[in-house]
């Protein structure tokens, strides 16, 4: 059986969606109801797969749902960016499932299958805004993608979760619905289209004025990339169970946002019209800024996942920062920074989460001499801290670097030296983690410590995503092939 | 017969209502009765659509008598619209009533209850059928009247109250608009709407038009609730019996809002309402303060019913923003929100009348713990809060979406970015429902509480996958909006 690209791209959006009635039609038999999940999760890997070898060979894949009011429905086209992100997050759905399947038995939580509902429905909410062909469709998916996942954020449905939980759909409705929004109409109102247009959709002589008032209630009204001040959503949403965590939070949700912003700089704006702008010189600041002040505030965390949290704020920024510079590095390295953050910092959350079910542990001050009880785990730890700071031989030694290049084509010194100094920063609040776990201050005996690790599944999933981080040093030519050809083939699939 | 189908629009309803006292002592068989009388109405008001959306505006004249004499009745795509938002409203608000009203009421009055609903629903459906403006006032006095006693009839001693206050400020506003119609008629010597509209123009720079447009206005105004003349609506909201209060809430403001629309745009005009008189800076500041103000209030409620209500009076600002834009985009806002409003706050109240069904109070802290025992119903006041809102893919966004496009043409950038600020308001509001239903521990032990009957249930569901559905497929909402507009305006659509 072969279905047209059209198909699959439409079973893409659709498909986690028929997780839900499965999941909820096996609750009572747990084990049938997560191999529902992990089915589903890999008849979709397979579908982006499919539709990745079609967008290598060049087809154009689009589909069209509905209107919603004249000139704007629900249409979807494949782009590379968006290749690339569905690939990201269609994967790593798989690999947090089977992690997720360890860690929430082991830790008795309740309510799972309202956790693996929701958890398939915000996947779909991803599928969507990757294949977005246009603003509009994109901000549905936006939203869904933020109202899908609070249930999921407020999971333990304690105070503590009721209150991040206010703290999440507050920022980020907000800012979707104040300037996300305003921005989306603007756009209509001035350009008079949303579709994703090669070198954008302004017409050359728009006011510059207004065209940059544009851009700063984009890069504002897009909360899930976490630029300052409106970053305060990402560590409230912590309180959610330790899977949701490393999905929603360091992948789908925020890598939504990021990819957002990359999409609205290159197809909405354009590059040309991106780098005369007078706003972006303020943003770009703003990107330095949030990097370089998060990355302080991660240091001062003792509790790993808020520290993991302020990190993932500091790399969003990098991100964003990339595709403010308007040159092809930085949008390169801002692509690519996307998948080599997901693989690294997904691999920092699943430890997190092992390391509290198996030891129970969730300050880093209590973390001393880990290293010999779990093993594999703190090993893990640490090629993943070792991928975000971007040294060899890990995969985020590209991104960063063509990040750096980009900053230099344009002079943009300041965020050259905000880009080494946050790196050094990233070192002194990842590396102690490992280092000490293994090399404890005072001796330890290490008699009586037993290799206690978390349950196969989770070890299995963040032994996976470490071994990526390391085999994307080496093999990251496909990755780099994918995203360069965004130049090209957007052109293809868009129309210039 | 198809000849006839504007007044059998009216009179149906009118008729069916004094019939419903020969089945007095089967108040099921009134029910099923009236649900009859109200689906044909539906019906009717279907067929008036596709007719007038055909051929054009039908003009009927009763008793062959023909205008300025007689009474002319004129069906254009704005009041068809209108008439099938409310006797389609209507009738799924019928559908659960039986189950509500039997517990809410005592049995003698179950039966004057669905005559006095009958009663209202022809005074409703005659003041947007009419095309004369005495004639208006005779129906807006059947619709008072029998809304009246509708509210009065809630278990809650308070209802009395609500409505007296209701009572008052009505008859005042009432009274207002027989004023305005006097003078009109004192200066034209015709009541029929199309003469005046031709004849005001001749002496509109009089003092007397003047008071009669303000009278007119201020009246309307009173009955549509615009702040700050909306203190009457939340006692009677939230003390009538639930059933009332999902209809009214659905279509008694509407219903006030297109007299404001038919007497601003078509009888004085536009260039009148606007250019000689004040008009658009009243509408713009009240319609914003309104937003602001009710919306603040309604965060502060504690009575679920409430809530909804300040929510309603929020949302007559939006659709007073729109009007306040003058043009024709704006016009289709507010028209589009008309609909769009009608489908959410039915929803919502009818699933508030669900748990008043189950649990006898619309308290929120008598809500803790519904999401668990209750979990259609509070899907559904979920996805009616978001509609609310003005989420993606719910008829809120559409609303939203044209408001904030009309806005912006005029260059109201400023106006663009409140009216965006206050769809956050909504969330605060509709957020502490949520976090009552799905984060405190119940309040009633496990077990005692069900899930709504289905015959509440599916007619709130059916509301709720409308809000959905016309998000989604605009087609017979912003069509016939953006025409009915259009054609007031005089543009050729």
């Amino acid at each position: 059986m072969m279905l047209s690209y059209q198909t699959m791209l439409q079973l893409a959006v659709v498909m986690p969606l028929l997780a839900i009635p499965l999941i909820l039609i096996t609750r009572n038999k747990p084990n049938l109801r997560e191999a529902c999940s992990i089915g589903i999760g890999l008849i979709l890997f397979y579908l982006v797969i499919n539709l990745y070898h079609g967008v290598t060979q060049g087809e154009v894949i689009s589909a069209q749902w509905v209107e919603l009011v004249p000139g704007l429905g629900i249409n979807f086209s494949i782009e590379p960016l968006g290749m690339l992100f569905a690939l990201i997050a269609s994967f790593l759905w798989l690999v947090t499932t089977v992690y997720a399947i360890g860690y929430m038995r082991d830790h008795n939580e309740q309510n799972q299958t309202r956790f693996f509902c929701f958890f398939a429905f915000a996947i779909s909410g991803v599928m969507g805004v990757a294949f977005a062909a246009d603003l509009f469709t994109l901000f549905i998916f936006y939203e869904v993608l933020t109202l899908s996942t609070y249930p999921l954020v407020t999971h333990a449905g304690t105070d503590k979760a009721k209150a991040g939980g206010r703290v999440y759909l507050g920022i980020l409705l907000s800012t979707s619905i104040v300037f996300f929004l305003f921005a989306i109409i603007s756009t209509w109102f001035v350009a008079g289209t949303l579709t994703f247009t090669a070198g954008g959709v302004f017409a050359a002589d728009v006011n510059p004025v207004i065209a940059g008032a544009i851009l700063v209630l984009f890069i504002f009204g897009i909360g899930k990339a976490a630029i300052m001040p409106f970053h305060r959503w990402l560590p409230a949403a912590m309180v959610a169970p330790t899977p949701v965590s490393a999905l929603l939070h360091a992948v789908a949700v925020v890598k939504a946002g990021v990819f957002t912003i990359i999409k609205v700089c290159l197809f909405i704006f354009g590059l040309d019209l991106l780098a005369i702008l007078p706003s972006t010189q303020f943003l770009l600041y703003l990107a330095g800024i949030t990097v370089l002040l998060s990355s302080l505030i991660a240091m001062r965390q003792d509790n790993l996942k808020a520290r993991l949290a302020y990190s993932t704020v500091s790399q969003l920024g990098y991100i964003t920062m990339g595709a403010l510079l308007a040159t092809s590095a930085g949008i390169i390295g801002s692509s690519m920074h996307i998948a080599m953050h997901a693989f690294g910092k997904i691999t920092l959350f699943f430890c997190a989460g092992a390391i509290l079910v198996a030891a129970h542990k969730s300050k880093i001050s209590e973390m001393h001499g880990l290293g010999w009880q779990m093993p594999i785990t703190m090993t893990a730890f640490f090629i993943g801290s070792l991928s975000i700071i971007g040294v060899p031989p890990t995969g985020g030694t590209w991104s960063k670097w063509f990040l750096l290049v980009g900053t230099l084509d344009s002079a943009q010194y300041f965020l050259m030296a905000a880009l080494m100094i946050s790196s050094l920063l990233n070192i002194a609040y990842l590396l102690p983690i490992p280092f000490r776990a293994f090399v404890p201050k005072e001796k330890m005996s290490r008699e009586g410590i037993q290799i206690k690790e978390a349950p196969l599944p989770s070890l299995l999933a963040l032994s996976l995503t470490a071994l990526i981080c390391l085999v994307l040093f080496v093999y990251p030519q496909p990755l780099y092939e994918l995203v360069t050809s965004v130049f090209s083939t957007a052109e293809a699939a868009y129309g210039k | 017969m198809t000849l006839h189908l504007p007044i059998l629009q009216v009179i149906v309803p009118l008729i069916a209502a004094p019939l419903c006292m020969f089945l007095k002592q089967y108040p099921k068989a009134v029910w099923l009765f009236s649900l009859l009388a109200s689906a044909l109405t539906l019906l009717i008001s279907a067929l008036l659509l596709q007719q007038v959306l055909t051929s054009g505006t039908i003009i009927y004249e009763l008793g062959g008598w023909q205008p300025p004499w007689g009474i002319e009745y004129r069906i254009d795509q704005l009041n068809a619209y209108l008439l099938l938002i409310i006797s389609a409203i209507s009738t799924i608000v019928l559908v659960a009533a039986q189950t509500s009203i039997e517990k809410e009421l005592e049995s003698y009055r179950q039966s004057y209850f669905y005559m006095l609903y009958l009663l209202s629903l022809a005074g409703m459906l005659g003041i947007v059928a009419t095309a004369d403006a005495f004639n208006v006032f005779v129906f807006l006095e059947i619709s008072s009247l029998s809304a009246y006693a509708l509210i009065a009839l809630g278990k809650d001693r308070r209802a009395l109250w609500a409505s007296y206050q209701y009572l008052i400020m009505g008859t005042v506003g009432a009274t207002f608009i027989l004023i305005g119609i006097g003078l009109m008629y004192q200066m034209t010597g015709t009541l029929n709407m199309n003469d005046l509209a031709q004849r005001l123009p001749e002496v509109a720079e009089t003092r007397t038009v003047f008071v009669a447009f303000a009278f007119t206005v201020v009246g309307i105004c009173l009955k549509l609730a615009l702040f700050p003349l909306h203190l009457w609506l939340p006692n009677a909201y939230a003390y009538a019996p639930s059933i009332v209060t999902a209809f009214f809430a659905a279509t008694a403001t509407k219903v006030a809002i297109y007299l404001l629309i038919r007497f601003t745009f078509s009888i004085f005009g536009l260039s009148f309402s606007f250019t000689t008189l004040p008009l658009q800076t009243l509408f713009l500041l009240l319609g914003l303060l309104g937003v602001f103000i009710a919306s603040m209030t309604a965060i502060y409620q504690n009575n679920v019913k409430h809530i909804f209500a300040y929510s309603s009076v929020a949302q007559v600002g939006y659709m007073i923003v729109g009007l306040s834009v003058g043009s024709a985009l704006g016009l289709t806002a507010t028209l589009i929100h008309l609909f769009n409003h009608a489908l959410m706050k039915s929803a919502l109240f009818l699933a508030l009348a669900a748990v008043m069904y189950r649990i006898g109070s619309v308290q929120l802290n008598q809500f803790h713990g519904l999401g668990r025992q209750m979990p259609l119903t509070m899907a559904a006041i979920v996805v009616g809060g978001l509609s609310l809102v003005g989420v993606p893919l719910t008829v809120g966004f559409v609303s939203k979406w044209y408001l904030v496009l009309a806005v912006i043409e005029n260059g109201w950038w400023h106006v663009a970015l409140l009216i965006l600020l206050g769809s956050l308001l909504a969330i605060i509001y509709l957020w502490k429902i949520v976090e009552a239903a799905y984060f405190k521990p119940p309040v009633h032990e496990a077990g005692t509480i069900k899930e709504a009957p289905y015959s509440i249930l599916i007619p709130v569901w059916v509301l709720i996958f409308a809000n959905l559905y016309f998000g989604i497929d605009t087609r017979l909402s912003v069509e016939v909006a953006q025409s009915a507009a259009q054609s007031l305006f005089g543009v050729a659509p």
